[in-house]
């Protein structure tokens, strides 16, 4: 049976192969940080599942420490240069979207079929995990297609995944470091408090009471982080899943899905997501800081509104 | 009372523009210290809930064969087939560009749109001169007014557009989230369930971006 073993070894293999790059090539003069910080990401896919819990929290606090240095990232600019790339495209085409669809199509198919093949009485792929899996298969498929396509340079694939992935850097690794922030809270034992605290000050005693503070408490969340991610453990464990699901009896999917939503409605209000709202300012050469956010903000006081009656109105159902 | 440090901290961290990671994991360390247990204890859980929530990560993956294809010219490619794009007006203009970065982000493609790629050097030239054709001399504010227009189409087609792929981080975050919690759902359920907003959100922005044209007009004969 095909597990998430099989997704663990391409992670830690890719986040490894980042690494190694960065060994190889030290025109970067921060390369060292970099192959430290993806060197013992790697190492959490490859051994993390089987080596004792406290060595994980030491190698995930070491790669915090190197990311707080500030010396991360540094990527290297592109390898081919602009002509290459407009005669490249000229010459592919359309065809050059093929590779990069092949990931939702494999993926899709993957996730629909995987899970019912049995090979010799066992089952192919582990059906709980059979999207992931099936997202794993899809990029390895969509490599295969592009490298016969286009026929680059055996070490193409993996430098430019380190161009990309220092690139994003540090921020790589957030979505899966505030996931694990969310468990903290869980094992604290904080959504009661919160609920308990909020309870306090806003009567919460109806269905739409509670579904409103959490849609209009992840958007106002998400402003003050500028993060709808961080926002998130906070919002979903103090109200999300006290009291929409297990109070009210809501349903934990739409829940968590048009709760994220709102969080993005958030987003789009706040100069703190300053890579969506502030940079393109400067690179538009705006004169007002805030114009960007004063067009997005109807827009986001609406479909905030419009979240709050579709999860009042599906979260019951 | 005393778990709720965590929460502060982000907070506090975030407002002081700390590093994101760093702020986060102290959190977690703080509240689970804050809730009675002992440092090894604590970073001991860290670690486990780190490890256990890897499969956020995944979305990563795409990056070899996305960067074996940007190498090829593939934002190349898209800013050709946008510039092929020919509508008469500045709201429609974007109203395709929301309805395309809308639908390749479902697709998982977020990395074709993006201002420095895409809005500069095409969405927002573009949607100048379909303004100067249609109104004639256009002024600065109402220049500034369609360049943050076309800034904000990016922004809300790729917010409510990534959802709908079911291997996009902010869905592996709720699905990491919830098994934390002893939840399991299926990602395709949440990416399901992303749809209906999708679907208000284009139509939210689309009316007002349908609404721009005369805006537009009105302001430019003001001045």
């Amino acid at each position: 049976m095909i597990s998430l073993g099989f997704v663990d070894i391409l992670m830690g293999l890719m986040m490894a192969g980042v690494a190694i790059v960065n060994v190889r090539d030290r025109s970067n003069p921060r390369w060292a940080y970099n192959a430290a910080f993806w060197a013992l990401y790697a190492v959490t896919f490859l051994v993390g599942p089987r080596i004792p819990s406290i060595a994980n929290g030491i190698i995930v606090i070491a790669m915090v420490l190197i990311a707080a240095t500030g010396k991360l990232g540094g990527a290297p600019a592109e390898s081919t240069t602009p002509a290459e790339r407009e005669a490249s495209a000229a010459r592919w085409g359309n065809k050059l979207f093929v590779p990069a669809l092949t990931i939702p199509a494999v993926t899709v198919l993957g996730t629909f079929t995987l899970g019912h093949i049995h090979v010799g009485g066992t089952v192919l792929v582990d059906p709980k995990q059979v999207t992931l899996i099936s997202l794993g298969l899809a990029t390895v498929v969509a490599l295969i297609v592009g490298m016969i396509m286009l026929r680059p340079p055996l070490s193409a694939p993996i430098t430019e995944a380190r161009r990309l992935m220092d690139a994003v850097s540090w921020a790589a690794v957030l979505p899966q470091m505030l996931a694990a922030l969310g468990t903290m809270f869980a094992i604290a034992g904080v959504g009661p408090i919160v609920a308990g605290l909020l309870e306090r000050w806003i009567p919460l005693n109806t269905p739409f009471a509670a579904v409103a503070t959490y849609t209009v408490g992840m958007a106002l969340f998400t402003t003050i982080m500028g993060n709808a991610f961080a926002a998130f453990p906070v919002m979903t464990a103090g109200i999300g899943l006290p009291l929409v699901v297990q109070h009210f009896g809501g349903n934990v999917v739409v829940m968590a899905s048009v709760g994220m939503l709102s969080g993005y409605c958030g987003t789009l209000m706040t100069p703190m997501a300053a890579n969506f709202n502030i940079v393109p300012v400067a690179l538009l050469e705006l004169p007002d800081e805030n114009a960007v956010i004063k067009v997005q903000v109807p827009t986001g006081v609406i479909l905030l509104a419009a979240n709050t009656a579709i999860m009042y109105f599906f979260v019951f159902r | 009372m005393l778990p709720l440090i965590g929460i502060l901290i982000v907070i506090v961290g975030f407002a002081l523009k700390l590093n994101p990671l760093a702020v986060v994991a102290a959190a977690a360390i703080a509240t689970g210290l804050a809730a009675g247990h002992h440092l090894a204890e604590v970073v001991a859980a860290f670690g486990k809930a780190f490890v256990d929530s890897r499969s956020v990560a995944v979305v990563w993956l795409a990056l070899p064969v996305i960067g074996l294809l940007e190498r090829a010219g593939l934002k190349e490619r898209a800013r050709t087939v946008i510039s092929r794009i020919r509508v008469a007006t500045t709201g429609r203009l974007l109203l395709a560009y929301l309805a395309l970065r809308q639908i390749t982000a479902a697709l998982g493609l977020t990395a074709l749109g993006g201002h420095p790629q895409m809005v500069r050097p095409l969405i927002a030239p573009m949607a100048e001169a379909a303004a100067e054709s249609r109104l004639g001399a256009i002024t600065q504010r109402v220049r500034y007014r369609i360049r943050a227009n076309a800034a904000a189409v990016d922004n809300i087609g790729v917010f409510f557009g990534e959802d709908i792929f079911i291997a996009i981080g902010s869905i592996l975050l709720i699905r990491a989230f919830l098994d934390g919690s002893g939840i399991h759902v299926e990602a395709t359920q949440l990416a399901l369930w992303s749809i209906p907003t999708a679907v208000c959100a284009f139509i939210i922005h689309a009316t007002r971006l349908m609404l721009l044209d005369k805006q537009l007009a009105a302001e430019n004969e003001a001045e």
